[in-house]
């Protein structure tokens, strides 16, 4: 008789954590075939406030991290990653994909966790100054991260885009909050399980499955997210900008009418982290 | 000096004596030295739109008044929507077949220009600069016309050197942008937002604000004698719905506002979903820190140059002064004497150091929030000073006895009113320091280098001023975290923000 | 030697006075100038300022007919009566008994500079010698050095008991004690100088800025800072010490930032010539053709005035 294997209770990787929805509350999820795959967990608005907890408190630890240290960290998940591209992929093909194409978004994936891995002690040297004031004083910007951002992925290249969001927020130490392509779960419940292996603390990422109308709305009015970056529809950056404006919160966003190119040469630059960045500018007195 | 103070507390148990005091009279009282230089105003001032002043469509004018004697200046026309409309009309025009168009280099010779022309009529803008806003004149002669021009010197020299300031992208312009400026620093704010605007190819709507647009219309006189292309700048007056036709303006590419975080806020819900990009400069609630190793005379100096500069009416002013426990006592004694002999009154007269409060609804604001520091029991000192008859004056003030639940403590009052707690050690510093939903600047006290790099890195504000407070330069970047705003004005961070990437 | 004690003097007297932010000095003493000083008070600076002169001769081409002209002018500086005379003649010790007789029966105080002046640099039993022989000759007041590379070498209690012992040796006549500044180089050890001196002579006595025989005299800055010191010594003490600029101060315009910095630091009761001084030659014709432009409205030639001496 054939060996019955043991399938995979999807989680979501939240404070270091695997935690199903506080809710109990699940999603079927089924290939492209149509045939079914696993319960996802559906989180709520008190899952993502709850990953923010986790965040606020990852936070401070990461920010104070060296930049050298952040920069071994991402290489790291790169390591992970590539260590086992083989499972990644299959779990981007339950989205449909043949198989060259979900090599290939995993490959690209983790170059582009190691081009932000090698941002990490390098963004402050080009966009920090020393400001030549007309004064006695000594003047100079440094970047900081902003704290904790909400991340919304795409449902294209479901693997990719999330990484290609993640990495830039946390390279200069910023923690993230991040709900995964809604129709394509399925690579970020093992991101996840890539996340918990690569020295990654606890709480740095927390990555959320669920309905886009459930935690977009959670992400635009919850003050203590300094800012939301990712893909949304014209209604979502409405409510997204709406509700940011309540706490002044920083938004970046593209519009999901127009799909980018992921896989580009220009879908990864320095800017990306600095939109995410906050500009302090120090001054103090020259003198004996 | 806590020995010093303990020793100055057995002197005056001593022999009984009378604790020393200074004497801070009318020996020598000064003659009022009046600024007699000619501001030039006119009677009416229209809008300038496509490089013309226009009347308003409307044809509705509102009063400009001194602050310092309630007196009319001008009356200023009302833009109406039909006016804001023709302003972006004028400026997309420009921007798409002239100024966007232009060689860097010639857009920087405009902008030398327009600084050589504002630092020729320095004096007579500064003195229009006090009558309309009641800033002292020392402050408009001395800070605010020079800072202004340095803005557009500054910002000259990028306009030919834009492929520098974002190193593996193109920065290009984002066509028009809409700017609202506040009262606080008419013309300095103008120059804030017009010079990296313009060095970086965009053209400009902007609304000084209704108080003072005076020194924005006369600027318009300095824009045309310039030679800057029609419709570059377009300048509309006007109050909150102005403002609003401005922010909502289907052509503007962007919105940059200075301001207060409630409009601020409302600006960005305004804007949601739109796709123009924001930025926000908005209020304050600074904390001033001063540890019990810092200098401490150059501190209240520092201190008192943080809140009583411009009336306090400044959105990084540190009117949240937390002093180190043991040194308490001495700080707030040096500041009682210090702020003894800041004088207040006329803000035409060149001695005079507190001038005239912007408005009457903004001194109701702050005689409100005073009224509720007392109420909730905080102790207030004011020097005995006499105040002008007529106009908008307010007294330096004190409060000691503040803890951080007093509204006085949360709350912007945008005037001369410092609320003081203590601390005792650098992590309650630092807490105290940043539990507030602002985060604009913050200062810092001490003699220990490691503890400056310490609180200038955990302070949550956009400028950390350490061993120095209130100071500005065009190359320095300047904004907020939280909800003090986003985006920094000065600086190559600052053009950044005027900017699209490809 | 143990480790706490061997703390180096300026450490531990900073932790006692505090220190100074050069730059924010800097800054507080820019706003007084910008003080615009009119009429009536201009009148009433000027003349203030000619009252709380030290007039100086200081050279070694002095003469007992020099010290004579300087007394006259001392006395009656201007023809106009309600110019006040000057509140001191500022001299050498050969030259005091010159001065005193001069001088004698007036307001006018004698001032010698003593204590191998400017330098210091002579054994103490010397200079004390030399403050007693001034004092006999008829000083009202001393005006000493520090001595400096004590203090540079951190011998504080070195210079603090020299000055004590210059004190004795004053008896009667109030000291004043110069620090020289431009040799002390920065803020910080102005302010402890000032202490070290501060702490150890009588109400009524100065601290002085400088000899105005070295490249850098009296500053706003360093009159600043010597203020404060005097502000917080006499609301620690209640003993109040007054200041003497000396040196660089040649114009009216000076002298009157001078006093605005009293005013708004010490307060009206440091506003007389017992508690001030200008140390000075060429700032008393300045002042006098400012008092005459002031009457007459129209500017002065400088050889309406006497006795222009150049020199410090």
């Amino acid at each position: 008789m054939k060996r019955l294997p043991i399938t995979k209770t999807p989680k979501v990787y939240v404070g270091g954590a695997f935690i199903r929805s506080e809710s109990g509350r699940t999603q079927p999820l089924a290939d492209a075939s149509g045939a079914f795959v696993a319960n996802i967990p559906q989180c709520t608005r008190k899952d993502a406030r709850n990953a923010v907890e986790a965040a606020a408190k990852a936070g401070p630890g990461w920010a104070r991290r060296t930049a050298y240290n952040r920069g071994q960290i991402l290489y790291r998940l790169g390591e992970m990653l590539e260590a086992r591209a083989g499972e990644m992929a299959a779990a981007i093909r339950i989205g449909g994909a043949g198989e060259a194409q979900a090599h290939k978004e995993t490959a690209a994936a983790v170059d582009r966790l190691i081009y932000y891995a090698g941002w990490a002690d390098k963004y402050e040297q080009v966009l920090g100054s020393v400001n030549p004031v007309a004064s006695s004083h000594f003047n100079f910007t440094v970047t900081e991260p902003m704290g904790i951002v909400g991340v919304i992925a795409p449902d294209e290249a479901p693997l990719l885009a999330l990484v290609s969001l993640v990495a830039p927020a946390i390279v200069s130490g910023n923690v993230v909050v991040a709900l995964a392509s809604e129709r394509q779960p399925y690579p970020a419940i093992v991101l996840g399980e890539m996340l918990a292996t690569s020295d990654l603390p606890g709480g740095v990422v927390n990555l959320l499955t669920g309905l886009r109308k459930e935690i977009v709305p959670t992400f635009a009015t919850h003050a203590h997210l300094r800012a939301v970056c990712g893909v949304a529809s014209a209604a979502e950056r409405k409510t997204l900008g709406t509700g940011a404006a309540e706490s002044v919160k920083r938004t970046v966003l593209r519009p999901a009418e127009e799909p980018a190119d992921w896989y580009a040469d220009t879908a990864q630059s320095l800017y990306p982290i600095r939109e995410l960045l906050e500009f302090k500018t120090t001054w103090h007195p020259v003198g004996a | 000096m806590t020995t010093l103070t303990a020793e100055r507390k057995k002197a005056s148990g001593r022999n009984g004596r009378a604790a020393p005091e200074l004497i801070f009279g009318d020996l020598w009282e000064f003659d009022p030295a009046p600024e007699t230089a000619d501001p030039r105003l006119k009677p009416r001032y229209d809008l300038f739109i496509g490089g013309e002043f226009v009347p308003p469509r409307g044809g509705k004018y509102f009063d400009s008044i001194n602050p310092g004697n309630e007196q009319k200046l001008a009356e200023i026309a009302l833009a109406g929507p039909a006016d804001v409309d023709a302003a972006y009309a004028a400026a997309q025009r420009a921007q798409a077949e002239v100024w966007g168009r232009m060689p860097g280099r010639e857009r920087a010779k405009y902008l030398f220009r327009l600084a050589r022309l504002l630092q020729d009529r320095a004096r007579e803008f500064a003195v229009a600069e006090s009558l309309d806003g009641g800033k002292p004149i020392k402050e408009s002669r001395d800070f605010d016309l020079p800072m202004a021009a340095a803005h557009f010197f500054y910002h000259a020299g990028w306009a030919d050197k834009l492929e520098y300031v974002a190193p593996g992208r193109t920065a290009r312009p984002l066509g028009v942008i809409g700017q609202v400026i506040p009262w606080n620093f008419p013309l300095l704010m103008m120059a804030w937002k017009l010079a990296p605007a313009l060095a970086m190819g965009n053209s400009v709507v902007i609304k000084p604000a209704e108080t003072t647009s005076i020194t924005a219309l006369k600027f318009a006189e300095i824009i045309r004698d310039s030679g800057l292309p029609p419709g570059v700048v377009n300048i509309v007056a006007g109050a909150g719905e102005t403002g609003a036709a401005i922010v909502n303006h289907p052509a503007a590419a962007k919105i940059a506002f200075t301001g207060s975080t409630e409009v601020g806020k409302a600006i960005q819900r305004a804007l949601a979903g739109t796709g123009k990009k924001l930025t926000l400069e908005l209020g304050g609630k600074a904390a001033n820190i001063v540890f019990e190793d810092a200098p401490l005379d150059q501190a209240v100096e520092g201190i008192v140059n943080g809140i009583f500069f411009n009336q306090g009416h400044v959105c990084c002013a540190g009117s949240r002064l937390l002093v180190h426990e043991p040194v308490a006592d001495v700080v707030v004694a040096k500041l009682r004497q210090r702020i003894r002999v800041l004088r207040v009154g006329d803000p035409l007269d060149k001695n005079t150091d507190i001038g005239a409060i912007n408005s009457r609804p903004q001194l109701e604001k702050i005689r409100e929030l005073v009224d509720s520091g007392v109420k909730e029991g905080a102790e207030m000192y004011q020097p005995p000073c006499r105040l002008p008859s007529k106009g908008f004056y307010f007294r330096p003030t004190l409060f000691t006895g503040v803890t951080q639940s007093h509204r006085i403590a949360r709350e912007e009052i945008f005037g001369p009113v410092l609320s003081i707690l203590t601390f005792r050690t650098v992590e309650e510093a630092v807490e105290k320091a940043n539990n507030t939903a602002y985060g604009l600047s913050a200062g810092v006290w001490t003699d220990k280098g490691s503890r400056i790099l310490k609180l200038s890195t955990e302070l949550k504000a956009g400028v950390v001023w350490a061993n120095t407070y209130n100071k500005f330069d065009p190359s320095s970047p300047f904004g907020g975290y939280k909800e003090s705003g986003f985006g920094r004005e000065g600086g190559r961070q600052g053009l950044l923000d005027y900017c699209q990437l490809t | 030697m143990s480790l706490l004690s061997s703390r180096s003097a300026f450490s531990r007297l900073a932790d006692e006075v505090g220190t100074v932010d050069a730059v924010g000095v800097e800054e507080r003493v820019a706003k007084y100038t910008t003080r615009s000083i009119k009429k009536a008070a201009k009148v009433q600076g000027l003349k203030l300022a000619v009252s709380m002169l030290d007039l100086t001769t200081l050279e070694g081409k002095d003469t007992p007919g020099k010290v004579a002209s300087l007394c006259q002018k001392a006395l009656h500086p201007h023809s106009d009566p309600d110019v006040p005379p000057v509140a001191a003649v500022c001299v050498y010790s050969a030259m005091v008994r010159h001065a005193a007789r001069h001088v004698a029966d007036s307001a006018v105080k004698v001032a010698s500079v003593a204590t191998a002046f400017p330098s210091g640099q002579t054994p103490l039993k010397i200079r004390l010698a030399e403050v007693r022989a001034a004092v006999a000759d008829g000083a009202d007041e001393i005006d000493m050095v520090i001595n400096r590379g004590a203090f540079l070498a951190g011998e504080f209690d070195r210079v603090q008991d020299e000055i004590a012992a210059v004190v004795q040796a004053c008896g009667s006549a109030a000291l004043k004690v110069i620090l020289e500044v431009s040799e002390l180089e920065t803020y910080d050890s102005i302010r402890f100088a000032s202490f070290l001196a501060l702490r150890v002579i009588r109400e009524g006595d100065f601290i002085k800025t400088s000899t105005g025989k070295t490249g850098l005299n009296a500053t706003l800055g360093n009159n600043q800072v010597m203020i404060e010191a005097i502000r917080d010594h006499y609301l620690d003490t209640g003993v109040a010490v007054g200041m003497k600029p000396a040196g660089g101060i040649r114009t009216a315009k000076q002298a009157l930032q001078f006093l605005v910095a009293v005013k708004e630091t010490l307060g009206d009761a440091w506003l007389t010539s017992a508690r001030y001084r200008f140390g000075a030659s060429s700032l008393l014709n300045d002042l006098l053709r400012q008092i005459e432009k002031e009457k007459s409205g129209a500017y002065q030639a400088p050889y309406y005035f006497t006795e222009a001496a150049e020199s410090y």
